[in-house]
């Protein structure tokens, strides 16, 4: 499958992983990857090449997520892998990991198998599978790891499901060595946790709803980074919430274990009072915490405990939100404001971009050992093209994702998605009024 | 803030007393005093609310809060309609904002509600626009016509509110009860103290304002009402770990004459909102002393929730449109 040679002119190549900052040309070869990154190389373009005009542009990595649900098999209704593909290239995301919570269980490799079958016949970004630790995530068997690491897994978690059973996650963590594979931990202690369904607090209190203290959290991260320990294996926090476990995990850095951290843009960007009256759009697990929380987690992802960026892109129909707070699903779509939310954090002097950049590609894609997320020669031209000027104003209505429960509904993002490339092609293109899914060869329109 | 305009009741819907300004629970107190009046005659109904209906929306059990609000609502001559939890559609999977959809939909004027879930008639009066919505209870949220009537109570026995010191003895943390007294108390200028096991008090109540206590004897010196909340079996969740066992409960937080002849102001005003686990939380002679006024909140009860229908209604509005006219 070859692409039209293409070459990215006059824009501003941003890439932590090469350390560009600087204007430059991008040239991508017919087999979809990066051949050249460098000034002035339009000179040398075949005039059969394609020429896309970046100037004024910033071109970066195409934007790594290692935590989404794509809902694909099952519960289709919510997302499906192509609407989740949509969904990520149009927030500037070509690579994305998703979960193994879906219906059957991403739990054997014929599950994982089909998984990347559909994303490669989508097209649209690269889709990677993360195998189940324990049979039907039910915290009880180990998976087959194996199969599914073979058929193309790249890391392997029960998330959504705490594993309360320390003996299995240490013997989960022993396993994954064989393949070095992350284990992604979804920390809640589900005893301390209780039946709780938001942060415990003053909100909770105001609300009568049953809060989750931090320590449900803490405990499990301090259990994991101790199993670390035991076993050689790497614990990945995902969707780190509370000021205590950024604080563990430092130091289990520190002390050179294997542990690493991701946050999702609403636990750095909102705290528990989001919630308001019962808004079910400020309800997920972790939930939503303090102030002091947040901050942490900023400071985290500035210092680098914390890698990576990650939306834990959780899409669920208004049938699943739009109930008593108690009953409504955990979990908010993110895909499409990761960015700008980022960057709104960067416009803040919160972080520096080019760090920023580095959380949201060769952070993430280092710490699953991708090839992805970095502009080097020789890797997939997965490139996101960003208009620094352009503005993006959140309308839950019209995301590409088939759901739309997203709490900064209403809200304007700063720069905007300009261009998505997947392995050279584009994928999404801003045609100056509306977004278009499958670029310049555009066959899907929007709705 | 002007305080004429403060003094009326604006809103649609009774939610919380959260929600209300200080003003506006003054005046439903003095609306409801005059109902109380009412209450005490031989013909005990006016013709106030005739023509209009009320639905009495109960999603979980409960006998003496419908009860309250059905008699209150005949006195006013409005038609009533009853449903409840077994039974209902919601038993059939129809979701709450459907099921109030399909009843607004049968133009009721008010609709009383008691739901299981915290922000249950939040939703439903966000459902339902053109509809009165009176929250009966919702989960550990609030019971505002509770809240009024324990703040009837109060006034009544005591001629006010400022300077006076309620402690407020029990499960505070699951309690919508505890929530709406809280939330009332303050607005009226009482001192609030609430007295419980750790186990069964809620984050963030000091910074309320609101003085928080583990020892009963330390919680009820000086106070001038103890108000005991019922241990709800029903509503702690199983596993919760909250107490060892109700003979523990009731020896730490339960009162006895003892302890209120040792601990607590002569003149003290025993509450409780019912029902009453006898020997639990108050020992008999307690609920039956002179100290308590159980009775009188169950009373002023009727008059608080005749008073609401009336308000959310727009009965002064009306009124006042009518007297012009």
């Amino acid at each position: 499958m070859s692409v039209r040679p293409t070459i990215l002119v006059g824009g501003r190549v941003l890439d932590p992983d090469t350390g560009h900052d600087d204007i430059a040309d991008v040239v991508i070869d017919r087999q979809g990857r990066i051949k050249e990154v460098g000034p002035n190389l339009a000179a040398q373009a075949d005039t059969k090449w394609l020429r896309i005009d970046t100037s004024g542009k910033w071109v970066m990595p195409g934007l790594v997520d290692i935590h989404v649900h794509l809902r694909e098999p099952g519960h289709e209704y919510k997302e499906t892998i192509e609407t989740g593909s949509r969904s990520a290239v149009a927030g500037g995301f070509t690579t994305i990991a998703c979960m193994a919570n879906t219906r059957p269980v991403n739990d054997t490799g014929s599950v994982t198998r089909f998984m990347v079958e559909r994303a490669k016949a989508c097209g649209l970004a690269r889709v990677l599978p993360i195998a189940a630790l324990s049979k039907g995530l039910k915290g009880e068997s180990l998976a087959e790891i194996g199969d599914m690491i073979d058929e193309g897994a790249v890391a392997i978690s029960d998330d959504g499901m705490p594993v309360m059973d320390a003996h299995l996650m240490r013997r989960g963590l022993e396993y994954s060595r064989i393949f070095g594979v992350p284990v992604s931990v979804h920390e809640e202690d589900s005893c301390l946790a209780h039946r709780g369904c938001m942060n415990e607090g003053a909100t909770s209190t105001r609300l009568g709803l049953p809060g989750i203290p931090n320590a449900s959290e803490d405990v499990m991260v301090a259990r994991d980074i101790l199993l670390a320990e035991l076993t050689g294996g790497h614990v990945h926090v995902a969707h780190i919430s509370t000021a205590g476990s950024v604080r563990l995990v430092r130091e289990a850095q520190a002390r050179g274990l294997h542990v690493t951290a991701e946050a999702a843009p609403h636990h750095f960007m909102l705290t528990d009072e989001a919630v308001g009256d019962y808004d079910t759009n400020a309800k997920m697990a972790p939930p939503l915490r303090a102030a002091e929380d947040r901050d942490a987690i900023l400071r985290g992802l500035v210092d680098g405990t914390i890698c990576a960026i990650a939306t834990d892109h959780a899409p669920h129909p208004a049938q699943d939100k739009d109930v008593e707070f108690e009953l409504a699903a955990n979990g908010i779509v993110g895909l499409e404001t990761a960015w700008g939310l980022t960057i709104q954090r960067v416009n803040e002097g919160v972080f520096d971009l080019m760090h920023a950049i580095r959380l949201l590609t060769s952070g993430p894609s280092e710490c699953f050992g991708l090839e992805t997320g970095t502009l080097r020669v020789g890797r997939p031209a997965d490139i996101t093209i960003v208009d620094p000027s352009g503005e993006q104003p959140v309308i839950p209505a019209e995301l590409w994702s088939r759901s739309h429960n997203t709490p900064f509904g209403g809200w304007t993002l700063p720069t905007r998605i300009d261009r998505t490339l997947f392995g050279g092609r584009s994928v999404y293109v801003w045609d100056g009024e509306r977004g278009q899914i499958g670029g310049d060869t555009a066959s899907t329109r929007r709705r | 803030m002007n305080a004429s305009t403060d003094e009326h009741f604006r809103s649609k819907d009774l939610l919380g007393l959260r929600f209300l300004s200080t003003g506006e629970i003054t005046h439903i107190l003095d609306v409801a005093e005059q109902f109380r009046g009412l209450n005490l005659r031989a013909i005990k109904k006016v013709p106030t609310l005739r023509g209009k209906s009320v639905v009495h929306l109960f999603l979980e059990p409960s006998t003496r809060t419908r009860t309250s609000f059905d008699i209150a609502a005949k006195r006013l001559s409005a038609d009533t309609f009853s449903i409840s939890g077994s039974g209902s559609s919601t038993s059939k999977g129809e979701t709450l904002v459907d099921t109030a959809r399909n009843l607004a939909a049968m133009h009721p004027d008010i609709i009383v509600v008691r739901h299981r879930r915290a922000g249950g008639a939040l939703m439903l009066s966000q459902a339902l626009p053109g509809t009165c919505v009176i929250n009966a209870g919702d989960g550990a949220c609030e019971h505002p016509t509770q809240g009024l009537l324990d703040l009837l109570t109060i006034r009544r026995a005591l001629g006010g509110f400022r300077g006076r010191v309620v402690t407020i003895v029990g499960d505070i943390l699951h309690s919508r009860v505890a929530r709406s007294n809280v939330w009332g108390l303050l607005k009226v200028g009482a001192a609030v103290r609430v007295c419980g096991p750790p186990t069964l008090i809620p984050p963030g109540l000091k910074e309320l304002g609101v003085e928080v206590h583990h020892d009963l004897q330390e919680a009820i010196a000086g106070a001038d009402v103890i108000m005991a909340l019922r241990i709800q079996q029903e509503r702690i969740p199983r596993g919760g770990h909250f107490f060892p066992t109700l003979r523990e409960y009731s020896r730490l937080y339960g009162l006895n004459r003892d302890k209120l002849r040792n601990w607590a102001r002569k003149d003290v005003v025993i509450m409780h909102p019912g029902p009453v686990n006898r020997g639990v939380e108050l020992e008999p002679e307690v609920v039956d002393g002179d100290w308590s006024v159980i009775l009188d909140q169950v009373e002023n009860g009727v008059a608080v929730r005749m008073a609401s229908m009336y308000l959310v209604l727009g009965g002064e509005r009306a009124a006042a449109r009518e007297g012009r006219g």
